[in-house]
């Protein structure tokens, strides 16, 4: 069953709300501090960093307080704040925030989970050069994700997730003397910028058709009924309504950020970039705002949806999601990267997520997102601990016997694999898988997603406890010695484990508080509900797949340590197959094959045209100018000056023929003047003889 | 009576002697014989002049005789200059010889 | 025309041509000086009496003895070496004999039509001083400011230029 958000009119917003602003400028703020700071200050920067997210987490503490007494007394809040930023002629450029329950627990998870990482990424960073660098642009990453889970202006939302998307592409390439590193954010930027361009499509035509930018605006957001229903009524191709349509386009841009098939080429190599950067971005936060978005324009995606059924983009969004997490597992367990692995783990948990929205609602889909980023949070920070312990050693298979080691990262790091395999009960990732994988069986278009997702699970399960045993049991591969790291790291390796295991306490179908809380709905607790049928059969056939998954690791990899060189135990059962599996299923090849091959020759093309016909007209041209310069000058000195020069020459030289009639003698002149006189006395004479 | 009028002889007188005056002016080397000429071309002038006065229509207003002495004047003064600058450009040229003047060629 | 018309008229063409053609300057003057005469003698027999002593006072009394000194100041009675006449002379002739050729075919044009023999008039000294102080007043001033100035024109023109301006 699905279950869509429906609230009751908003209310006018409270003081929290109308500074909720402060919980993303203050990062955002702190980041223009420490990039003007006279280099370098390191304990300055960190500290700034640091402070500025704490006071956004206390101020998220306080909203998510303000809404869930709000809840409490049945009385459902969503408060926005909106304010016009541009007029353009009629049309209002529209931004504003908004507080309400799937806000508020965004909210608190962001600024918990980017805390902790902070603190601990003042330990891994330490010996780093560019530690003022590294916070400068952490802290505006908070900031901008902040942005993009208060955004009631889908404007607003865009630009924040532009920005998102460059401090992402400025942390992944933060080494960026390494090639990799470089080509990685690059391949970053250009991958989630494919999806955003149908993203910006989906805003324009949203913008277009509904006539506001604003989500929830009184009555007249673009997702509340009167919208919707404008939205209903047009149908775009296929059979799509213009709302359905709109949706896939978003859900396209969402596509790119959660790395969804086949937008998820550039995660793994996002690994790239430093520890903390993996875990706070490609965990817990970043990739999660794709499904954030999702959930956010929920109403749109189940716009036209009749009681029971679903609408064409969220069985798009199921499907998409279910083969990501199909495909994505298959990948890890052909990997030897620490760090990849769980990259490519994240990848398959993404497409639970969007299948859960697909089939389960928001609720579902939301409840994985946050339990996910916790133990995912866990689980990155803890490889950076064994990366930080091993020496940087990134390769599995040069790791081992790390758990006599370094005992805190290994219980930590085990709890958060068991919370990812989805362990039953005590693990808060069994609970919101379960609630995935309930959803998925009781899909009314097709059962085929919920088998793959089983499958998933399996495969999460069997790819984890070959990680786990490859790093932590057996013997020492490696080079030197390894040990523990320093208390900074390990500690919020302690707090998020804790989380790991607690936060399953608020989503059993007992007391379904989370649900009921996104849903507006009264959470009772009911203890009865672990006693139904349907909850015992679901919960054997997770155990079932779990630890079917966790045994046929252990069979295969368990307290072995097989050198570097030799080959892994599924290869040597299947070396085809394997072999597939570790070059990641050939989508980076397809791509280079097609696109890029395309790109670069179209490139090739541009540039011949722009040196041969462009480049040749504006040749062309200033040959046509140096030769009408050429004949200006011609005809200005032989036309021009010679004409002139030969009328000066013409009249020196008559007059100096004239001059030599002059002979200076007098008598001369008195005989011309004789003549003429008796010239003209002649004709005179002769004129009047009549 | 039928002859001619006695006019003619005088005007003829004249023109001969005006004639010769130009003759003299064009053809001698010597600036003083241009002079000459000049002023006999003058004379010959005034014999004109006196010749239609006195056989005119109202000699009683003496225009013609008036004309011939102003002329006569003004000869004098003009061969007084003229023969001034004659012998001032002796004085620089040291000669009189108009063949040689050719300062003024263009 | 009577038979003193013509003996005048002879020597005054006669005068003017030796004044022309003599090669000694000093004959030319005297010749001039004859022609004039010749001349004065026929303003006589025109009954312009005044006109024809005014011409021996005037002419011969000054401008003769004029010439004769400009000939003696610039020793103008050495015979010239190149000859007296120029010599494209013949051009000069050609245009005089062309101009006395006009002026007679003007004259013998006009012959018919001439006036005969009229009453003599009677000129007397008195009526001419009458007529330059009332209409010729001006044009005797002019001439009187005219003879004042060729007379000082020529002073300077002729005068030694002093020794240091040279």
């Amino acid at each position: 069953m699905q279950e869509g958000i429906a609230f009751t009119p908003q209310v006018a917003a409270s003081t929290i709300a109308k500074a909720l602003w402060l919980v993303p400028a203050l990062p955002v703020v702190a980041s223009g501090i420490i990039a003007i700071l006279k280099q370098p200050r390191r304990k300055a920067a960190s500290g700034l960093a640091m402070g500025s997210l704490a006071i956004s987490l206390v101020l998220a503490l306080v909203a998510f307080g303000h809404v869930l007494a709000g809840w409490a007394h049945g009385a459902a809040v969503r408060e926005t704040v909106n304010f016009t930023w541009i007029r353009v002629g009629a049309a209002n450029v529209e931004l504003g925030w908004v507080l309400d329950p799937l806000a508020a627990v965004m909210l608190v998870m962001v600024t918990l989970v980017g805390l902790l990482i902070f603190i601990y990424s003042t330990g891994y960073m330490e010996h780093d050069e560019n530690y003022t660098r590294f916070f400068c642009f952490l802290s505006l990453f908070a900031g901008a994700m902040l942005g993009v889970v208060i955004a009631n202006s889908i404007l607003l939302l865009f630009m924040c997730w532009e920005l998102v998307g460059l401090t992402s592409y400025l942390l992944i390439g933060f080494w960026y003397q390494k090639p990799s590193a470089a080509a990685a954010a690059k391949k970053a930027f250009v991958t989630t910028r494919v999806g955003d361009i149908f993203f910006l499509l989906g805003i324009v035509w949203l913008f277009a058709q509904t006539g506001t930018l604003l989500f929830y605006d009184n009555g007249a957001g673009s997702l509340e009924a009167l919208a919707l229903g404008g939205l209903l009524v047009h149908h775009a191709a296929w059979g799509l309504t213009a709302a359905g349509a709109i949706g896939l386009l978003i859900f396209a841009g969402a596509a790119g950020k959660s790395g969804q098939l086949p937008l998820h080429v550039w995660l793994p190599d996002a690994m790239e970039g430093p520890t903390p950067v993996s875990a706070l971005i490609h965990a817990a936060t970043m990739v999660a705002a794709g499904v954030y978005l999702i959930a956010r324009v929920y109403p749109l995606m189940q716009a036209g949806a009749l009681a029971g059924g679903t609408t064409t983009a969220l069985t798009v969004v199921t499907w998409v999601g279910a083969a990501t997490a199909v495909f994505a597992a298959l990948i890890a367990v052909g990997q030897d990267d620490i760090k990849r692995i769980l990259a490519y783990s994240t990848v398959s948990q993404l497409g639970y997520m969007m299948a859960g929205l697909g089939v389960g609602g928001v609720a579902v889909g939301m409840f994985h997102l946050i339990t996910h980023a916790f133990f995912k949070a866990l689980l990155f920070m803890g490889a950076g601990s064994v990366i930080h312990g091993a020496h940087e050693e990134q390769d599995v298979r040069r790791m081992g016997g790390l758990k006599s080691a370094m005992p805190v990262t290994f219980a930590t790091y085990a709890i958060g694999m068991l919370a990812l395999c989805g362990v039953p009960i005590f693990f808060s990732g069994f609970w919101s898988k379960d609630g995935i994988l309930e959803a998925a069986q009781h899909w009314t278009v097709a059962r085929t997603p919920f088998y793959m997702l089983a499958f998933g699970a399996l495969l999460t399960a069997f790819y984890m406890t070959r990680q786990m045993s490859y790093v932590f049991f057996g013997s020492w591969r490696g080079h030197g010695h390894a040990h523990e790291s320093p208390r900074v790291m390990t500690t919020p390796l302690m707090i998020l484990a804790f989380f790991a295991i607690a936060l399953g306490a608020i989503g059993t179908p007992a007391w379904p508080w989370f649900q009921s809380f996104l849903n507006d709905q009264p959470a009772a607790l009911e203890l009865a509900k672990f006693g139904e049928a349907e909850f015992l059969g679901l919960l054997a056939t997770s155990a079932v797949i779990v630890f079917l998954g966790l045994g046929l690791g252990w069979w295969l990899y368990g307290n072995k340590s097989p050198k570097a060189e030799e080959a892994d135990a599924l290869e040597r059962v299947s070396p085809t197959l394997f072999g597939w599996l570790r070059d990641r299923l050939y989508v980076d090849e397809l791509y280079g094959a097609t696109v890029i091959a395309f790109y670069a020759w179209w490139a090739k093309v541009a540039d011949w045209l722009d040196r041969r016909v462009w480049g040749g007209i504006v040749a062309g041209v200033a040959l046509l100018f140096r030769g009408l310069a050429q004949l200006n000058r011609f005809l200005d000195t032989n036309v021009v000056d010679g004409s002139f020069d030969k009328g000066c020459e013409e009249l020196a030289t008559s007059g100096g023929l004239v001059a030599r009639m002059q002979s200076g003698r007098a008598q001369i002149y008195l005989r011309l003047l004789a003549a003429a006189v008796v010239i003209l006395a002649a004709i005179l004479i002769w004129s009047s003889r009549g | 009576m039928g002859m001619a009028s006695p006019l003619v002889g005088y005007l003829l007188v004249a023109a001969l002697v005006f004639a010769i005056g130009l003759a003299g002016a064009l053809t001698r080397r010597n600036a003083i014989l241009v002079l000459i000429g000049i002023e006999l071309m003058l004379n010959a002038a005034n014999l004109n002049l006196i010749a239609f006065w006195r056989y005119g229509p109202h000699p009683e207003t003496l225009t013609g005789m008036m004309f011939a002495i102003f002329s006569i004047a003004v000869a004098a003064a003009e061969a007084a200059v003229g023969l001034g600058l004659v012998i001032s450009i002796y004085r620089h040229a040291k000669t009189t010889d108009l063949e040689q003047m050719n300062r003024m060629k263009g | 025309m009577g038979f003193a018309f013509y003996i005048v008229s002879a020597l005054t063409i006669g005068g003017a041509l030796a004044a022309v053609l003599l090669k000694n300057l000093v004959h030319c003057a005297l010749a001039l000086t004859l022609a004039f005469l010749g001349l004065a003698l026929l303003f006589l027999q025109l009954d312009a009496q005044f006109a024809g002593f005014a011409q021996i006072l005037v002419y011969i009394g000054a401008v003769a003895i004029l010439v004769v000194f400009a000939i003696l100041l610039t020793r103008g009675s050495e015979l010239p070496k190149e000859g007296v006449f120029s010599k494209t002379w013949p051009a000069g002739l050609a245009i005089a004999a062309a101009v006395f050729a006009v002026l007679g075919w003007a004259v013998l044009r006009v012959a018919p039509w001439l006036p005969q023999e009229t009453a003599t008039p009677s000129v007397t000294v008195h009526q001419i001083g009458v007529e330059l102080m009332g209409r010729y007043v001006l044009p005797l001033e002019i001439v009187a400011v005219l003879l004042t100035a060729a007379l000082l024109g020529a002073v300077i023109v002729a005068m030694h230029e002093k020794e240091g301006a040279r």
